[in-house]
């Protein structure tokens, strides 16, 4: 059978592939986007906590011998700590400056974080394997689902809609919220906004080491995995607007989904797509498909 | 400055040397945008690597004199920061950043593919060929002084820029933007002039530095060599006229040095 001279086998395929990526960009973007929506700074370093979630992984793996369902819960914490750790130390002396600095010192570490794993692991990936639960494949009728596969949309969907519900649905996030709008306000009413900050810095670089942890027996375990991957999830951070929370998460499954069908129809443009639709966002509606105007 | 490196090939590898002064005329570029105009591009390196790559084509496959590449080159690089300075311009601040990150990208993308760039490999052995015609710059001799005469020259002419009325009312909207356009100041236009500017000594370093190294690659245009290019000049002092300068030579040399010890970031 086929759609528009395409057989639905190949078609399918794509897309599932489309779907995977657009759940890695739509998990990072939701991180990316919590992190600049409260702290007003563009964390570069996304693309390197990503990475250092899936090696967590992979050295639990190989030198604890903890398998991944362990690791999905230790990596984001343990990277989320280091987070922790960098913000209180660095990140929060740049608050009060432009977004620039904040921008500059993230990236300043992203180089280094990436420079002192390649030191160690080298540039080709290390291999992790699909949890013995997981492996195998689906028969849907018209393709093939690997379970493995199947999952990661899942579970990024689900914790995606979870993160969406605290934000935008809970106490707490009201207060996050609020805490954007006018700190100063909100601390006065009692609430230790420094703390909140803290902590939403670590929940956004947790998030980035969970979706890590899950990419690692797609992707190969590998110190440059992030790099590439964080220039695309700015592109969907910035389509999605930059503090909406729902944004990120239509935007990222959505352009995951563009892509896959770009490379079905018209390969070559596959890559540069995203940043054509960034572009035509930025000139048209700045603030992003579901931002508002700051 | 110009005596240390009318001097330096003395002690120092001319390579080296010339490729510190491409990265600080790059650097310098930059500043003009960062440091006087007061917007941070994340998407230099598309002028460095059109640039670059249009100067290896033109000298290796259309023969061109090496001047008139490296002219060929900036016209280009400057046409191609005229489109996307019109396009970045309308946006402040981080959107302006993101925008010509997307645009670098896709410049990045469309390279990887074109054929006339030999995607991974680059555009390899170039010829330096002769200056005007009679000059032979095969050698680190005769092509250190070219080399070191763009420098000083892109140099000056940025110097000239800051120093002017141009780069007075660069610096009043770079330091309050409603101030200036109450004043009276297509401030647009003069954003987009140092953006074009910029773009064009980017463009003259990037054709510079494909003739001394004789390749043009896929590096030179990758989001990492914008960031480079931010990290020299934050290091060396964004807004001072010397800061790029120092703060390319201390990353070439960082990476020069480094790189035999394994590290290389």
């Amino acid at each position: 059978m086929e759609i528009f001279g395409v057989p639905i086998q190949a078609m399918m395929g794509q897309l599932l592939i489309g779907l995977i990526n657009g759940s890695f960009y739509a998990l990072l973007s939701l991180g990316l986007a919590v992190i600049f929506g409260l702290l007003n700074i563009i964390n570069f370093t996304h693309g390197a906590q990503y990475m250092m979630g899936a090696f967590v992984a992979y050295l639990l793996l190989n030198l604890l011998g903890i398998g991944y369902w362990w690791a999905l819960l230790i990596a984001p914490i343990v990277v989320g700590i280091t987070g922790v750790v960098f913000e209180r130390l660095m990140l929060s002396k740049l608050y009060k400056l432009d977004h620039l600095y904040g921008l500059l010192l993230t990236f300043g570490l992203a180089l280094i974080i990436q420079g002192l794993f390649r030191h160690y692991y080298g540039s080709s990936g290390q291999p992790y394997a699909v949890p013995p639960e997981l492996t195998g494949a689906r028969n849907l009728g018209f393709m093939f689902l690997p379970n493995y596969r199947g999952w990661v949309v899942g579970a990024s969907l689900v914790i995606c809609l979870l993160t969406w519900y605290v934000i935008e649905r809970t106490k707490l996030g009201a207060y996050l919220r609020s805490a954007t709008e006018n700190p100063s306000l909100v601390q006065a009413f009692g609430i230790n906004v420094p703390r909140m900050i803290t902590l939403t810095y670590g929940f956004g670089v947790g998030l980035a080491a969970l979706a890590g942890v899950m990419a690692a027996p797609i992707y190969q375990v590998s110190p440059l995995m992030g790099t590439d991957l964080i220039i695309v999830v700015f592109a969907v951070v910035v389509i999605g607007g930059m503090g909406s929370i729902m944004g990120s998460i239509v935007t990222g499954f959505g352009l995951g989904l563009i892509e896959g069908l770009t490379k079905v129809f018209y390969p070559e443009a596959s890559n540069t797509v995203i940043f054509v639709i960034m572009a035509v966002v930025l000139l048209v509606k700045p603030a992003g498909l579901f931002g508002t105007e700051k | 400055m110009a005596g240390f490196f009318i001097v330096a090939p003395a002690v120092l590898y001319p390579v080296f040397l010339m490729k510190i002064m491409c990265f600080a005329l790059f650097a310098c570029a930059f500043n003009l945008l960062i440091g006087f105009g007061g917007l941070l591009s994340f998407g230099h390196s598309m002028f460095l690597g059109t640039a670059g790559y249009m100067a290896a084509h033109s000298a290796k496959v259309w023969g061109f004199t090496p001047e008139l590449a490296i002219l060929f080159a900036t016209a280009c690089a400057t046409l191609m920061g005229v489109v996307t300075g019109a396009l970045a311009i309308r946006r402040q601040g981080i959107y302006f950043a993101m925008i010509t990150l997307a645009l670098s990208q896709m410049i990045f993308f469309f390279y990887l593919q074109a054929p006339f760039t030999g995607g991974e490999d680059g555009i390899q052995a170039v010829p330096r060929g002769k200056l005007f015609g009679l000059i032979d710059l095969g050698s680190p001799a005769t092509m250190y002084p070219f080399v070191f005469l763009i420098f000083i020259s892109g140099f000056l002419l940025i110097w000239r820029i800051i120093n002017s009325p141009f780069g007075q009312v660069l610096k009043a909207i770079r330091e309050n933007e409603p101030r200036a356009l109450s004043l009276g100041y297509d401030t647009d236009r003069y954003k987009l002039i140092a953006f074009v500017l910029s773009a064009g000594i980017a463009g003259l370093a990037g054709a510079t530095k494909a003739l001394v190294f004789q390749l043009a690659s896929l590096t030179d245009v990758h989001w990492s060599m914008s960031g480079e290019v931010v990290l020299m000049t934050l290091l060396g002092g964004m807004g001072t006229i010397f800061g790029p300068v120092l703060g390319a030579a201390a990353i070439v040399t960082m990476q020069n040095y480094l790189k035999s010890l394994g590290f290389s970031s």
